[in-house]
């Protein structure tokens, strides 16, 4: 088990230098640079500026540099926020999104699982094709779509929760959580439906129901573990992603978490907040795809089996 | 005396979108104490829907009982509310399936799978349920039972996993088994392993079995009464002696007709070997790293020309991978094997592709083994392009000539795997083996997922080709029945090792190694063959 968990580790550290030199040449390719700007700026200024900020080096030098900064955790001073450090930034912003991604995959597992297995009992009847075609419309629609959809009609129409911010008034933590969870509630409960449809007609629930049990043992105690295992792979990405894909939700509700930090950076073009952010993501993604491909494993008795026969 | 299970008149249709499908049509039979009552027929027949509708177990829409009564203790088990229904499953009737590699719950132990009708029916607590259940397991014939309760399904091997399953259908000590197939997936000995474990239990517990099979041989050794079944339709019922001695329909004396109990006369062999097999070693890396299969070991033996030899062993002893390292699609790790005078673990490129002509491959499974995107014609026309066996202009009689010689109708050349039965399969895939007119034939257990009948027909037309087109043959089977049947000669292998060799009376008669014995032993309906000897 350990040397899987030691040899994936290992696996990942290439993919992000891959991530972390693709995105430092790729940001100073981009025209334009953090000190430009409409005001015109003396030329000694932006010289003073660039040699602070190592930016009159050459970019291999640069690359190494911030290797060397990267080395001992340090992802540089923001360009930007003067004085703040992109480390600083990101613990500032990441609580808040790491919340959010909470509750978001907390609507998105019990509301797509529940959908997916309800969907699952009564295969192609309006029981099936209710739910499912509300997950489709969730994968469908966009957040920044669903997003103010909510707020009109839930802020405002009804007038029953807050229409923007993050733990400043009660409630105003439930519209965002569901804007972000609805898409992956949608493809959780595709899975969850398919994976559960697969199960239901293998030859062991014919068992179960030969013994005698009924129908809500049989699901609960033999359907689930099998029908609900795709989706135990599908959470890391799907956290991964909630993460990432978070800057839009915050956006929309006005929440200072990471992702506003993330589209302001590259609008900036602050090289350093950008190549932290997407470093620092990266990293996640990849952490939370190990985290479900060893918890998928350890729930399946035999691939735990075999590790344990090996370790 | 009452009889335990009394089914009158049964019907069971399925109302599907493609129409009614009277799958079970009026069927009567009876299930006394200690005794086996068996429902054979061919697949579809409606046997497995007929017993499973007696508990409810069909999925209903589209399925539904139109009539008949089934008396179970006195009370018409069709009328019982599905409250009631599952009070009589796995309590006072219990099934056990055909497949013990599915039929139980992969991610479940074997324990917790094992004491729950125990928990259901008698409310007993988990301790109790667990002790009962190890006995019941010891008593199924499963060593250090008390540590196994805590094992995986996947740990345990088929012929075990399927005494789990009957240790299950067996705890709660129901009054009636329905076995449906309970040894179809399994080796042959094995199989007489658990059908010898069955019928001491029938015996001991006075338990009344519904035994369903397409297995004639089987049957012949443990039923007492039989039912015959053909497209839901009762055919004939009677004892075990009426059915087999005193068949009165069509369509059972075809099924007896079928099975397989001639023996080849002997044919007379040339001088010189057409393939030569010398110390042939293949072996696969496993996935544990370091671990070594050694599927083929040290391995030898000939082939005359115009000989039909017969490799027989159980799953596992390395007789497909023995076929496949001769015709090169696995490469051997050591040793030789001649064909014509050739080398052929070396060969590459062009050699080998004309020496693929001249050897050919059947498969087993007909539905898996056939491009589901090509008709008959592609699959026909291919090898025969390939090889230049006849140019465009010949290629549509040439494709004609091969389905006449496999027996398939010409109008149906346009049509794709999926329209065809299984037998028909079987022959497309046997035309397309034999349109490179190949030498030499390598047929890897090309009848065992067919129907008896089709079985038999199959093997007729494999003995007519072998005489037609002078062809050699190795043929690969788990069933010694079939290979008598067509074979010269006989190799047994087991564990990659082949144990013995000799001329199929030899080997079947006077067998000198152990295993050779065991295996025999085991074969199922022996006293089919013996009958059969009598009237010969």
């Amino acid at each position: 088990m350990w040397r899987f968990i030691g040899w994936r580790f290992a696996q990942s550290i290439p993919v992000i230098l891959a991530v972390i030199t693709i995105t430092f040449f790729l940001v100073r390719l981009a025209p334009g640079g953090p000190f430009s700007s409409e005001k015109a700026v003396s030329p000694q200024v932006q010289a003073a500026l660039e040699a602070q900020y190592n930016l009159d080096q050459s970019m291999p030098q640069q690359y190494i540099s911030y290797l060397a900064d990267l080395a001992r955790g340090d992802f540089g001073p923001s360009f930007k926020f003067p004085g703040r450090s992109v480390n600083e930034l990101i613990f500032s912003g990441l609580p808040i999104t790491a919340e959010l991604g909470f509750y978001a995959m907390l609507v998105a597992v019990f509301i797509g699982g529940l959908a997916g297995v309800i969907a699952s009992l009564k295969p192609n009847t309006m029981q099936d094709y209710g739910p499912m075609g509300l997950a489709m419309v969730g994968i469908c629609m966009p957040s920044f779509l669903l997003g103010p959809l909510l707020v009109l009609v839930f802020g405002i129409w009804l007038d029953w929760l807050p229409v923007s911010g993050w733990g400043s008034s009660s409630g105003d933590k439930i519209l965002p959580s569901i804007t972000l969870g609805a898409m992956y509630a949608g493809y959780i409960a595709r899975l969850s439906r398919s994976g559960m449809l697969e199960v239901m007609s293998q030859d062991y629930l014919r068992t179960a129901r030969a013994k005698g049990l009924p129908e809500y043992l049989v699901i609960t105690k033999h359907a689930l573990r099998g029908g609900l295992l795709p989706v135990i792979t599908y959470l890391g990405p799907a956290f991964a992603g909630l993460l990432s894909g978070s800057f839009v939700v915050e956006t929309v509700f006005q929440i200072p978490g990471l992702g506003r930090f993330y589209v302001q950076a590259a609008f900036n073009r602050d090289y350093t907040m950008i190549l932290g952010t997407t470093t620092f993501l990266a990293t996640l993604i990849i952490f939370f795809n190990l985290l479900s491909d060893v918890l998928a494993a350890w729930l399946n008795p035999r691939l735990r089996y075999q590790f344990k026969k090996k370790t | 005396m009452k009889s335990l299970l009394e089914v009158d008149n049964l019907a069971v249709h399925f109302h599907t979108r493609n129409g009614l499908v009277k799958a079970v049509d009026g069927i009567s039979f009876k299930v006394e104490a200690g005794e086996t009552t068996a429902i054979i027929g061919e697949s579809g027949s409606g046997k497995s829907v007929a017993c499973y509708s007696l508990l409810g177990l069909i999925p209903k829409p589209p399925g539904k009982i139109e009539s008949g009564s089934a008396l179970f203790d006195g009370k018409d088990l069709l009328k019982l509310s599905e409250r009631e229904l599952r009070k009589v499953r796995g309590k006072g009737i219990s099934i056990i399936f055909q497949d013990p590699m599915t039929s139980l719950n992969p991610f479940l132990k074997v324990g917790t799978q094992l004491i729950e009708p125990l928990q259901l029916h008698f409310g007993m607590g988990k301790k109790e349920a667990w002790a009962k259940a190890t006995s019941v397991l010891e008593e199924v014939g499963i060593k250090n039972a008390d540590k196994r309760m805590d094992s995986w399904p996947f740990e345990f091997s088929g012929g075990m996993r399927q005494r789990v399953v009957i240790a299950m259908a067996l705890i709660t000590e129901p009054k009636i088994i329905i076995a449906d197939e309970p040894t179809t997936a399994l080796d042959v000995t094995v199989q007489a392993q658990i059908l010898k474990l069955l019928k001491d239990l029938q015996e001991k517990r006075q338990i009344g079995v519904l035994f369903i099979s397409h297995d004639l041989s089987v049957v012949a050794d443990i039923a007492d009464d039989i039912v015959v079944m053909k497209d839901g339709k009762f055919v004939e019922q009677g004892s075990r002696d009426d059915i087999f001695e005193r068949p009165q329909h069509d369509y059972t004396k075809k099924l007896l007709n079928a099975v397989p109990t001639a023996q080849k006369p002997p044919s007379e062999s040339s001088a010189k070997p057409l393939l030569v097999v010398n110390h042939l070693c293949t072996q696969f890396s496993s996935n544990t790293p370091g671990e070594i299969i050694k599927a083929v070991q040290d391995v030898s033996f000939t082939i005359e020309r115009n000989e039909v030899v017969g490799l027989v062993g159980e799953s596992g002893s390395g007789k497909s991978t023995l076929g496949r390292s001769i015709m090169r699609l696995v490469r051997p790790h050591s040793g030789s094997v001649l064909f014509d005078g050739r080398e052929m673990t070396e060969i590459e490129g062009k050699n080998l592709k004309d020496m693929r002509r001249r050897m050919q491959m059947i498969f087993q499974d007909p539905y898996a083994s056939l491009n589901p995107r090509m008709s008959v014609y592609d699959t026909l026309a291919e090898p025969i392009l390939l090889h230049k066996i006849a140019n465009k202009k010949g290629l549509d009689k040439e494709v004609f000539r091969l389905m006449d010689s496999v027996g398939l109708a010409r109008e149906s050349v346009l049509r794709y795997p999926h329209e065809f039965s299984g037998g028909q399969r079987q022959r497309i895939a046997i035309g397309r083996a034999i349109s490179t007119k190949p030498e030499f034939i390598v047929a890897d257990e090309p009848v065992s997922a067919l129907d008896v009948t089709i079985q038999a027909q199959i093997l007729d037309l494999l003995l007519d080709l072998v005489s037609e087109f002078d062809l050699t043959m190795l043929f690969i089977s788990h069933d010694l029945g079939v290979v008598r049947y067509l074979a010269d000669r006989i190799l047994v292998m087991n564990e990659g090792q082949l144990v013995e060799s000799g001329t199929t009376d030899a080997v079947l008669n006077n067998p000198q190694q152990l295993y050779t014995q065991t295996l025999l032993q085991a074969i199922p309906g022996k006293s089919l063959v013996q009958n059969s000897q009598e009237l010969s």
